[in-house]
């Protein structure tokens, strides 16, 4: 079965190498008029593989854009109609999170950046109505920090339970706070005071951020520059997170791409040379790159050529390529391939390497499994 | 072609494939995977009149009711159910999983059913009028609910009440009802023709046991209703029968508090409400027996007047 367009550039990944419903699930994401000629059973395998990444919304949202509505079967509708529920009624309690945070926080002179999933909806990419996202995350000043979580806390928000040690930990290890949410609302709030850990490699300076970012017209939140949204969602799946099943976050980086080149001239230009302000070049090649090979992002050769230069040495990069598909892509749920769990797991091992140097990460690691093993002990 | 047309040995031979077997029960498709006999026994009994249909056909809910993957295979064995992939309950003993599958198909329904309006209710038909019976747990809506079945009311549906956003249609699922405790002997010595499954002691509702539903109801389960009744029972040990009017403000807020995603709805949860009580004659019903109430209910379908 050949479902994928000829035009897609995946000359470094053979076709074969794709199950059945990976196959499915990209040839939709990158051309959804190949759902015109799907059958029942590849319609449902396709609402399973997109349930598994939490993307069916976004796959109702694509071929809605499309016009293609006429083409799906009446059962399949309800499941879009479910997952668009779903969506629009997180987007009703964020969109009422951050009235409340505005309101809360109406006497700091500060300015407060809205994040990820949040910041989309603010500043209306189309995508960002089909995104399913749990929390309000956003960035201050490192000096503002204490201030505004204290008054948070008088207004009835409250620290999630968390034990001393996870309390600590994050207080000197994070580049958030330990989460807060309101006594009456669901909606977790993260507050930020810079985009990856301290202890990482990457160390962009949050000021220059803050710096950039725009002011809204009908909002007291901020939002950052196209070019630091970008990197910082680059920052957050390549470098801080294990890269399992977030295909999702790969089709943010690729909307994202899209809707900002076609609105800014010369746009991966300044990306380039923002990434190199920042010292996140190497996010940036992971992006462009798997974007590029997974999801055809339309970037041209010139751009990726000149994103090579960041790339790691030869070994890496190629044993990178290997397993970022297998890590990032959703298992087909009745099959889990061991390849896939060791892949997946070397991701994990890499994104923990990646944010502490050793000498911090192994006591945490052998405190977080003693700690695991304790409370398996414990429920049994 | 019925589950029940399968002899056990081929049911089960059925559901231990990787294909497993597909069954429609009204409103959604199952694919379920097992290869427990004792459960797959069960199972067959009280699924005995849904259809069968054919994997090439849009399945909503894949379920495998299998045994962990760890030393509990052998010892002290368990059972796990695993809805695509994910694993949401805690382990069982093998001999309830009857129940846990029930549990594990009302968790499907709750997080995936979100294009309907979901009521915690039970729902009967007569003369294509739905009358629909929103209560807590304890109020006797399921033993009410399976009696009236028995007494010339179709079966709909006992635990979700699906309301269908565009028509505000009722959806039938009539899958068996899980009777519990005392509730189980009432039904049984109602009426003669009941089947009841295997009993299932110490659940965390206590002793819980499935009725079936009757075969005709299965038969047309595909026939949608219209909300014409809405009526919040209430078992009250020695209570006449009380068939009191509601007012339907008071009507809007208990059933808008009693569906289980109202808020999720938000605008269209509110509308299909208001449709509904709009629609429809709104009461408080106390009662304690069953051949009375039964009366009541039915001198109530039988002079429908046009509800306002």
């Amino acid at each position: 079965m050949t479902l994928l367009p000829n035009s897609m550039p995946c000359q470094t990944m053979p076709n074969q190498r794709y199950k059945i419903g990976q196959d499915l699930l990209l040839s939709c994401l990158i051309n959804p008029h190949s759902v015109t000629g799907f059958t029942v059973p590849q319609w449902s395998l396709l609402l399973r593989m997109a349930k598994t990444c939490k993307l069916t919304a976004h796959i109702a949202w694509l071929i809605e854009q499309h016009n293609l509505g006429h083409c799906i079967p009446a059962k399949v509708v309800n499941h879009f109609q479910a997952a668009q529920a779903i969506v629009v009624y997180r987007r009703r309690i964020a969109f009422w999170e951050m009235n409340r945070l505005q309101r809360a926080l109406a006497d700091c002179n500060i300015d407060i950046i809205v994040l990820k999933g949040c910041a989309y909806l603010l500043t209306d990419i189309p995508f960002a109505n089909a995104r399913l996202f749990s929390d309000v995350d956003i960035l201050v000043e490192k000096s503002a920090i204490d201030h505004i979580e204290q008054s948070l806390l008088a207004q009835n928000w409250q620290t999630l339970t968390l034990d001393d040690y996870d309390q600590s930990y994050y207080r000197l290890w994070m580049h958030e706070i330990p989460p807060l949410r309101h006594v009456s609302r669901t909606m977790e709030v993260d507050i930020h005071h810079a985009i990856i850990p301290p202890t990482s490699d990457l160390q962009p300076n949050p000021m220059l951020l803050i710096l950039d970012a725009i002011g809204l017209d009908n909002s007291r939140f901020k939002i950052l520059s196209p070019c630091d949204m970008v990197l910082h969602s680059a920052v957050h799946l390549f470098f801080d997170s294990d890269l399992s099943n977030k295909l999702r976050d790969l089709v943010d980086l690729d909307q994202l791409l899209k809707y900002f080149d076609a609105r800014n001239v010369g746009f991966f230009e300044k990306l380039l040379k923002r990434a190199e302000v920042l010292g996140l070049q190497r996010p940036l090649y992971y992006t462009l790159r798997y974007s590029h090979q997974l999801l055809a992002t339309p970037i041209s050769n010139d751009i990726l050529q000149r994103s090579q230069i960041s790339a790691p040495c030869t070994p890496i990069k190629m044993l990178m390529d290997a397993l970022i598909p297998l890590a990032l892509l959703p298992e087909h749920p009745d099959e889990s391939s061991q390849t896939v769990r060791f892949a997946r797991w070397l991701l994990y091992v890499r994104s923990h390497y990646l944010r502490m140097p050793l000498k911090l990460l192994i006591p945490h690691l052998a405190r977080k499994s003693l700690m695991r093993f304790t409370s398996v002990q414990s429920v049994n | 072609m019925n589950i029940g047309h399968y002899s056990l040995q081929e049911l089960l031979k059925k559901t231990s494939c990787t294909q497993g077997v597909c069954f429609d029960v009204g409103s959604f498709t199952v694919r379920l995977r097992s290869s427990h006999k004792d459960f797959i026994s069960t199972f067959r009994q009280l699924y005995f009149d849904f259809p069968v249909i054919s994997d090439d056909q849009l399945i909503d809910f894949f379920i495998d009711m299998q045994a962990p993957k760890s030393l509990r295979r052998w010892i002290r064995p368990q059972i796990i159910a695993r809805i695509d992939g994910q694993e949401p309950f805690q382990p069982f003993a093998p001999s309830h999983a009857m129940p846990l599958f029930e549990w594990a198909l009302n968790w499907c329904i709750a997080r995936q059913g979100q294009h309907q309006l979901m009521l915690h209710a039970a729902v009967l038909e007569k003369h294509g009028k739905a009358l629909i019976l929103p209560a807590l747990p304890g109020s006797g809506k399921s033993t009410l609910a399976g009696a009236l079945a028995q007494r010339g009311w179709r079966f709909l549906s006992d635990e979700f009440c699906l309301i269908h956003l565009q028509h505000g249609q009722v959806i039938p699922i009539p899958r068996p009802t899980p009777l519990k405790n005392e509730s189980i002997d009432v039904i049984r010595n109602f009426a003669d023709s009941v089947f009841i499954g295997p009993l299932f002691e110490k659940t965390r509702k206590g002793t819980i046991g499935h009725l079936r539903a009757p075969t005709a109801s299965i038969e047309r389960m595909k026939e949608t209703a219209t909300p014409a009744w809405v009526i919040f029972p209430q078992y009250q040990s020695q209570s006449p029968v009380i068939l009191e009017p509601l007012n339907k403000s008071a009507a809007f807020l208990k059933l808008a508090t009693n569906s289980f995603n109202y808020s999720l709805l938000g605008d269209s949860g509110f509308k299909a409400i208001k449709s509904i009580i709009e629609s429809c004659a709104c009461y408080n019903l106390n009662y304690s027996n069953l051949n009375d109430v039964i009366a009541q209910l039915d001198a109530l379908s039988n002079h429908a007047e046009p509800a306002l």
